[in-house]
This record gives C-alpha cells, sequence and structure tokens, in this order.
C-alpha cells in the first residue's frame, strides 16, 4: 500500500465579504481527501462547486476556516492550515508543486528561464537546469526559437505550455494541477498526459480539476466529488 | 523572533502631534526574503522603514539587527558611529528619488566609489574596477563611467542609485517605492533587475510600495498597513488571493485591471 501523501480534515472555507456588508459565502465544509504516491484523484463537480478553491486551499493559498490540511514533507505530516509563512513557502519549494490556469508573466524574463529556475529552486545546477528546462519546453511543443524570449508575447497555448514545463521541471512529490489540458491541442494534450503518467510512475500524487472527460479517464484512478455546499444550504 | 530573524520590531509607537504614525507594529525579517509593506499614502508604511533602519527614533518599542557574528543589536540605542557604519555598508537604502541619495555633482563612477570607499575599500583601479562592473550591472554603459547624474534619465538615476547601493553586497535593504515615479516600461526593467540582484545576492528587504503588482511580482510576505497599524500579514497570495481584512479586500478590489 503507497504511502499517504496528502490528507485533509474536515476542511472547512467560505469568504467573507466586507464590501458587501460582510456577507459570507460558505464554500467547502467537511472535506475529507486522501490521495496517496502514485495516485492521481480528479476533482469532480459541477461548475462553481468548489473545485479550484479546494486545490488553491491545499497549496496554501486560501487560508481555510477550519479544519487540518496533512502534508508529507521530509518524512513527516505537516499541517499546511497552521503552518507559519515561511514553512508554506518551504513545503513549496521542496514537496508542492502547482500549475494554475494562467501563466502569471514575469516581464523580461525568458521562457526556458523561467521554467529553469523552477529546477534551481529544488537545488538542480543551473547548467542542467537550463537543458532539462529546453528539452521539457521542446516536448510540450514550444519550439526553440521561442526559448530566449520572455513569453508576455506568446499566444496563450504557449504561455499554458511555459506554465506546465515550469509545474512538472521540479518532479515534486505532489502536483496540483488546475485544467492542465485546457487550451492545448490534440497532440500537446498527449505530451501532458505522458508527464502526468510518467509523474505517477515515479511516485507522485496528484490533485487535478480537468473537464476534459477523455483526459480525465486517461489518466485519473479516481473521481473525488466536492459537494456543492450552497445547494445543499 | 527566532534564532535567525535579521530583523524584528516590537510594539513601535510614533505620533506627529495627535496623528498615530505607528500604533503598534510588529516586523520580522528573516535572511533572504522580501517583506512588502502596502497601503495608501499616511498609513504609516514610509515612517515604519525610516523607524526600522534607525533614522526616525520610536515613541515606543524597539527594534533589533542580528549583525554578522550573530549578536542581537538594539538598533535605538547604538551609538551612532554603529548605526552609521552599519548605512555605509551592510544596510542599504533604495528611496523613491534618487537625487536624494546620489550626489548630483560627483560622476557616476565617483558615486559607486564613494560608497565603497566608505565602506573601506582604498585601491583606486580596484574601485574603479568594481564600479564599472556595478554599472555592467545596473545595464548603465561604462562609457558613462565619467559623466555626471544629471545628465541620466529618471530610469538611469534609479539604476545607478541601485548599483551605489549593493556595490558594498548589504545584507538588508531599505526600499521606499523604488519604482514610483518610473514609466511602466522603465518599471518593467527595474523590477526585473532589482529581483534577479536580490536573488543571487541573497539580499533580506522591506519594500514599501502602494504597488501590488510590484510586490506581487517581487516580495515572499506582505504586510498590510491601514492609520498606524499592520492589519494584515501572509504569503503575497495569501494575503492578494484571499484578503481577508476589510481594508485589504478594499485595496485588492481597487486595482485597475489593464
Amino acid at each position: 500500500m503507497p504511502p499517504v501523501m496528502l490528507r485533509t480534515e474536515a476542511l472547512t472555507k467560505g469568504f467573507t465579504l466586507h464590501l458587501q456588508g460582510g456577507l459570507h459565502i460558505p464554500v467547502l465544509g467537511g472535506i475529507a481527501l486522501a490521495v496517496a504516491a502514485g495516485e492521481c484523484v480528479a476533482l469532480g463537480g459541477p461548475s462553481g462547486a468548489g473545485k479550484s478553491t479546494l486545490l488553491r486551499c491545499l497549496y496554501g493559498t486560501y487560508r481555510t476556516e477550519g479544519g487540518r490540511i496533512l502534508v508529507r514533507h521530509r518524512g513527516a505530516f505537516l499541517d499546511l492550515a497552521a503552518a507559519d509563512p515561511r514553512a508554506i513557502l518551504a513545503v513549496r519549494a521542496e514537496t508542492l508543486g502547482y500549475v494554475s490556469q494562467f501563466l502569471r508573466v514575469v516581464p523580461r524574463v525568458p521562457a526556458v528561464t523561467i521554467v529553469a529556475e523552477a529546477a534551481i529552486a529544488r537545488g538542480m545546477a543551473a547548467e542542467a537546469a537550463r537543458e532539462h528546462a529546453a528539452a521539457l519546453l521542446l516536448r510540450l511543443g514550444v519550439p526553440s526559437r521561442l526559448h530566449g524570449l520572455p513569453p508576455a508575447t506568446f499566444s496563450g497555448g504557449e504561455q499554458q505550455r511555459v506554465n506546465l514545463a515550469r509545474g512538472f521541471i521540479a518532479d515534486h512529490p505532489i502536483l496540483l494541477l488546475d485544467e492542465p489540458t485546457a487550451s492545448l491541442d490534440a497532440a500537446n494534450r498527449d505530451a501532458v498526459l505522458g508527464l502526468i503518467r510518467e509523474a505517477k510512475a515515479r511516485g507522485a500524487a496528484i490533485v487535478t480539476i480537468m473537464h476534459d472527460t477523455a483526459a480525465r479517464d486517461a489518466v485519473a484512478d479516481r473521481l473525488f466529488p466536492v459537494p456543492p455546499l450552497q445547494d445543499a444550504a | 523572533m527566532t534564532v535567525d530573524t535579521l530583523l524584528s520590531a516590537r510594539g513601535l509607537r510614533l505620533s506627529f502631534g495627535a496623528i498615530p504614525a505607528l500604533a503598534g507594529v510588529d516586523v520580522d525579517l528573516w535572511p533572504g526574503e522580501i517583506l512588502a509593506v502596502v497601503g495608501e499614502s499616511g498609513s504609516g508604511k514610509t515612517t515604519l522603514l525610516n523607524v526600522l533602519c534607525g533614522r526616525l527614533a520610536p515613541d515606543g518599542g524597539a527594534v533589533w539587527y542580528r549583525d554578522p557574528s550573530g549578536r542581537l543589536a538594539d538598533v535605538h540605542a547604538m551609538p551612532a558611529p554603529t548605526l552609521r557604519q552599519l548605512h555605509r555598508s551592510d544596510w542599504g537604502f533604495v528611496r523613491q528619488d534618487p537625487r536624494e541619495s546620489l550626489r548630483m555633482g560627483v560622476s557616476a563612477g565617483g558615486n559607486v566609489g564613494e560608497r565603497l570607499m566608505a565602506a573601506g575599500a582604498r585601491h583606486y583601479g580596484q574601485i574603479r574596477a568594481t564600479a564599472t562592473e556595478w554599472l555592467m550591472r545596473v545595464e548603465i554603459d561604462p562609457a558613462r563611467i565619467d559623466d555626471l547624474p544629471r545628465s541620466f534619465s529618471g530610469g538611469m538615476l534609479q539604476r545607478l542609485q541601485i548599483a551605489r547601493t549593493l556595490a558594498t553586497h548589504p545584507r538588508l535593504v531599505f526600499m521606499d517605492e523604488p519604482t514610483g515615479g518610473l514609466d511602466v516600461s522603465v518599471q518593467a526593467r527595474l523590477l526585473d533587475l532589482i529581483r534577479g540582484l536580490v536573488r543571487d545576492l541573497g539580499i533580506a528587504s522591506v519594500l514599501v510600495t502602494h504597488d501590488l503588482a510590484v510586490a506581487r511580482l517581487l516580495a515572499q510576505r506582505i504586510a498590510v498597513m491601514q492609520r498606524g497599524l499592520v492589519v494584515e500579514t501572509g504569503l503575497t497570495d495569501q494575503v492578494l488571493d484571499d484578503p481577508r481584512h476589510p481594508y485589504t479586500q478594499l485595496l485588492v478590489s481597487s486595482v485597475l485591471q489593464a
């Protein structure tokens, strides 16, 4: 039985909108999710159920209102919901990778450097990281002539592939993937599915949101339904 | 405070007449980390910067700095020459208006060299070589080394100030709106430059800015100030993507999407 890498206990999250008179919107209630090494779990549920909210809680971006988020980090479980900022940064550097839906472009930094930096942050030597980054970009269909350019002028799909390369290069033990195959053509979608399979094979625990059911069925081991709280209330 | 905290402040208070600029502020900064202090004009963020670096004495509270040998020193209790020495080499201060910290009647190379000499450098050839290297690092043509700063553009002046400040390899740099007042294209170049230099040199920084995009790009952590208080702190993405305090929600929702 492979070890559990990520586990939530009674995870609760809502938003208090002070600009709307303190309106409180509950989104997640009592979420209990466990993901083992080598397992890919797809979050299910209708649009607005809170799938992206859950993924952002798991990365520590959204601060929870209750419950625990246990992440296996340096061989022991650490509660991300109670960790201080420096501990969360250490978890993100070594253990927890995240691919958002959109690349947040840094001005003037070439695509290959953006990707390589993620590997350097995990301790890879600069030259090796650059070579690895270039190979990964090529695999994701970003041609060599673009590697030295900042992605600000790239198309949406090209930016997303730079984002994916950055997410996959560091071989994090846990990966959170928000719509990794959206806005990709068939060939690039297959390249991403290949990367997900390889990550699983090396023992990565993966949580993903994928609306493309064919792609989801190709890599996900099971579906975790996120119940819509709003409707239940 | 932990064993490796670089700078730590507790309970800082300072009033200008009836107006409390700081109403009980705590700050912790660790080596190699950038903390952005955000808030609108008058929230107390520049006052905080001036108190942290010892330029302005607080009415109450204390600031401690851990020197390279690991000893904690009370910034506002240390003798004036010790504080001056810190500002000459171990610390740097980047101002919004570079004219306030540059000497406009001294050449570009002289501005960098002066700081090197204040930190103890004596060999002229070596100082000039280091100054040349720093001009190149901040993308100023080394052929301009003997030109006076008054012939420089606003963006070049700001890059020269950064070269002058970083030439002594400070461990801690205070930055007050370093990209304020510059054209957007010049800002992007400067931000990228600051980001690269701070990371390569492992510098820690307290960065005061009213621009949330600047904070997003440069800082690992954010402290939001309102009326002399820190009303919210956290990782940059936590504060900007999931703001919890009413004032932070107002700040984040007021940013124009380009």
